[in-house]
């Protein structure tokens, strides 16, 4: 059954303030305050344990910050998670789809799960959009892990929200899946939606997002990671090697 | 203040001690091994008292978040659970002169077994958990639930118990004289104090450690984050933790 | 209230779906059932003469083992394929989960028993009244499960997961393992009907632990 959920429009997709999340005893996140306009694409950088999966996970509402208040779309959502969950799709690393189920029995079960309209069409609807209409009836784990990111996709926009979360969404992808994936997001987002991508392929990032962000050891780093000389923007703290995705050197 | 309470025990429990030895009379059926129920009893009112106040600190903790209230939590079981084998043992030694045997599955003695075996769960927990956090969640919720059994086992082993009647029953004389009550009255206070002031001291203990762990973390943190590395957390494998 | 239902219904139909694909789950439970009172036959002896009053006990040991191995499984296959996440950041009500789980998990145990029971009336040529014992089992099932469930969800949390759902779980449903053993006695056939004050008990006690895993699930999987 459809479920309305009241979006402020003035409100930012996301208002992040002074989010700190502790994991024994580390701080993964160190008061990161982070601020995105609904239409807005912000891209996430920085080397491993840099906390960007840690980030992606508290804006997905699957983590509770330590300290620190979080708003989706002017929804609380410390207070109302259920509310905030409506408006956010997350692609992760796994992809959340059970390996013994078809693709569409998987996206049958989320429809429920958010209370998607008219769920049989609007399947249909995504899994064309995604290109998986084909296979759509094999069980997922028969299905190439590009062919698996794009049914995960399909299960992130099934609902239509209006925030993206994509965790490092090309790990284990060759380049002809990646490019494809690129171009679905580009065209997921292009009607004012807001994403937010982590990812270690700075320029691929790039081209799909307005702005970056760089995370080093759980603190905002800078905004710039390809240094572009007529930036504005604060230089990154030397020694922070973002291009090979590796720490620096230890 | 602190001072005051371990004088305050000091003093009650020597005296309850006195009086065990020398003021209560002699029971008439089983002699002088009957006086370990001035321990025994108020032992296991004492066990009861640690975990009812285990219920308290791990609600407190769900709602509040405030890791004082871990602190007592941590405390009061592992209090409530030496006093629990304590009432299990000097079950024991009573019950070996008076029914010949080292165990019987007596109503109360197979409750206070299960109520061991529960709260022996809560500190395996909290041993197996690695993440401190989760395991202070994980471990008020165990501390809350099976705080909810601890009447429905009494009532189930208590019908259970009355269907296969045991041989000899031991039971306090309703007609006990006043010296007797008395003395167990000020056993019970005296160990009372005693949980008290084991409580305060362990309580303190935990929230030291507590406080060392978060400053060691501090410094781990800082200093890593100065020299560009990520931080290593000291709880998290670490067998000193 | 409605959306709540469904979405009890939308991950129980999951669940059985998921299940019903790999049968792995209730295969490994059904066989190990079946071997478990085989292996009780040659333990205690179980001769004719004292099978009836052996047997309530057995029966519903056995089941309790069964169950305990299908409800570690539930939670280590979601949390290992990673869709317990997927779970989490949808706007499903935790105690939704819940229920959803222990049903789940009720439904699998339920078709062990039935399993069981038959094997144990084959194998022992034992007399039973199949609907006293059916109430009987219907409850203590239920509390098996949701305290189960609940426990499940601790225990995966921890270092030898499959050892800390056991150790936690049996001193809990002491009061189901009496209370269903006594109030079986009827249905096998000694001893007056004396079982209503047991069958009071072992509903206070899912009512209670319903309850209970409800409002704690969600401190239970919060992150």
């Amino acid at each position: 059954m459809p479920v309305e959920v009241r979006v402020d429009v003035a409100a930012p997709a996301i208002r992040a303030v002074g989010i700190s999340r502790r994991y024994a005893g580390v701080l993964a996140l160190r008061g990161i305050d982070l601020t995105l306009q609904f239409g807005e694409r912000l891209a996430l950088t920085g080397p491993n344990a840099a906390g960007k999966t840690t980030l992606i996970r508290v804006l997905a509402t699957a983590l509770r910050p330590t300290a620190g208040s979080l708003s989706i779309g002017g929804i609380d959502a410390l207070r109302h998670p259920a509310q905030a969950r409506r408006l956010i799709g997350v692609v992760g690393h796994q992809p959340y789809l059970y390996g013994e189920l078809t693709a569409r029995e998987n996206l049958r079960f989320y429809a429920r799960i958010y209370g998607v309209a008219a769920a049989e069409l609007r399947i249909s609807q995504v899994l064309d959009e995604v290109g998986l209409e084909g296979r759509a009836d094999e069980p997922v784990r028969n299905l190439s892990r590009g062919l698996q990111q794009r049914a995960s996709l399909a299960r992130a926009i099934l609902h239509e929200p209006r925030l993206l979360l994509l965790d490092e969404p090309e790990t284990g992808l060759d380049e002809a899946a990646q490019i494809t994936l690129g171009q679905l997001v580009a065209d997921w987002a292009r009607r004012g939606r807001s994403i937010v991508l982590a990812s270690h392929r700075l320029e691929w990032a790039q081209g799909l997002t307005d702005r970056a962000l760089v995370l080093d050891h759980g603190a905002i780093g800078g905004y710039d990671p390809l240094q572009r000389s007529d930036s504005i923007l604060p230089p990154l703290r030397p020694g922070l090697d973002l291009l090979e995705g590796r720490e620096p050197e230890r | 203040m602190t001072k005051a309470l371990v004088v305050a025990t000091a003093v009650t429990a020597a005296l309850a001690l006195a009086m065990i030895v020398g003021y209560a009379p002699n029971e008439r059926v089983q002699g002088v091994v009957q006086r370990i129920f001035y321990f025994h009893v108020p032992m296991a009112w004492v066990a009861y008292l640690a975990f009812s106040v285990v219920l308290v600190a791990s609600i407190a903790y769900l709602w509040k978040r405030d890791s004082r209230w871990d602190a007592v939590a941590r405390a009061s079981v592992e209090i409530g659970v030496l006093f629990t084998t304590l009432v299990l043992v000097t079950g024991s030694l009573w019950g070996k002169p008076i029914w010949n045997t080292w165990w019987t599955w007596d109503g109360r003695l197979t409750s206070t077994l299960v109520l061991w075996f529960i709260y022996v769960g809560y500190l395996m927990l909290r041993a197996y958990t690695p993440d401190p956090e989760r395991a202070a969640r994980l471990s008020a919720v165990l501390g809350i639930v099976g705080f909810l059994d601890i009447p429905i086992i009494h009532f189930s082993v208590q019908w259970w118990r009355t269907l296969h009647p045991e041989p000899v029953i031991a039971r306090s004389d309703p007609q006990a004289p006043p010296e007797m009550i008395l003395t167990l009255v000020v056993s019970l206070v005296a160990m009372t104090l005693l949980y008290t002031t084991l409580l305060v001291y362990r309580t303190a203990l935990e929230r030291i450690r507590d406080e060392n762990r978060e400053l060691l973390q501090g410094e781990v943190n800082e200093l890593s984050t100065q020299a560009g590395r990520a931080p290593v957390s000291t709880t998290v494998g670490n067998p000193n933790a | 209230m409605t959306a709540f239902v469904g979405q009890v219904y939308a991950v129980l139909a999951k669940d059985l779906l998921v299940e019903w694909r790999s049968r792995d789950l209730v295969i490994a439970m059904i066989v190990f059932a079946f071997l478990a009172l085989v292996t009780f036959n040659f333990a205690l002896d179980l001769r004719p003469d004292m099978v009836s009053a052996v047997g309530r006990g057995v029966l519903w040991v056995v089941v309790v083992f069964a169950g305990t191995i299908g409800l570690g499984r539930s939670f280590a296959a979601e949390r290992d394929q990673g869709t317990l996440e997927g779970l989490l950041i949808a706007p499903l009500d935790r105690s939704a989960l819940f229920f959803a789980k222990v049903l789940g998990n009720l439904l699998f145990m339920a078709l062990v028993e039935l399993v069981a029971v038959a094997a144990f009336v084959a194998l022992f040529n034992v007399a039973i009244d199949p609907l006293p014992l059916a109430a009987t089992l219907a409850l203590g099932t239920l509390g098996l499960a949701a305290t189960g469930t609940l426990f499940a969800g601790i225990a995966s949390n921890t270092r030898a997961r499959e050892v800390m759902l056991p150790v936690l779980l049996f001193p809990i449903i002491v009061p189901i393992l009496i209370g269903v053993v006594q109030a079986s006695q009827p249905a096998f056939g000694e001893g007056a009907a004396r079982e209503a004050p047991w069958l009071v008990l072992l509903a206070t006690f899912d009512v209670v632990y319903l309850a209970a895993g409800a409002v704690a699930f969600e401190y239970v999987l919060e992150e």
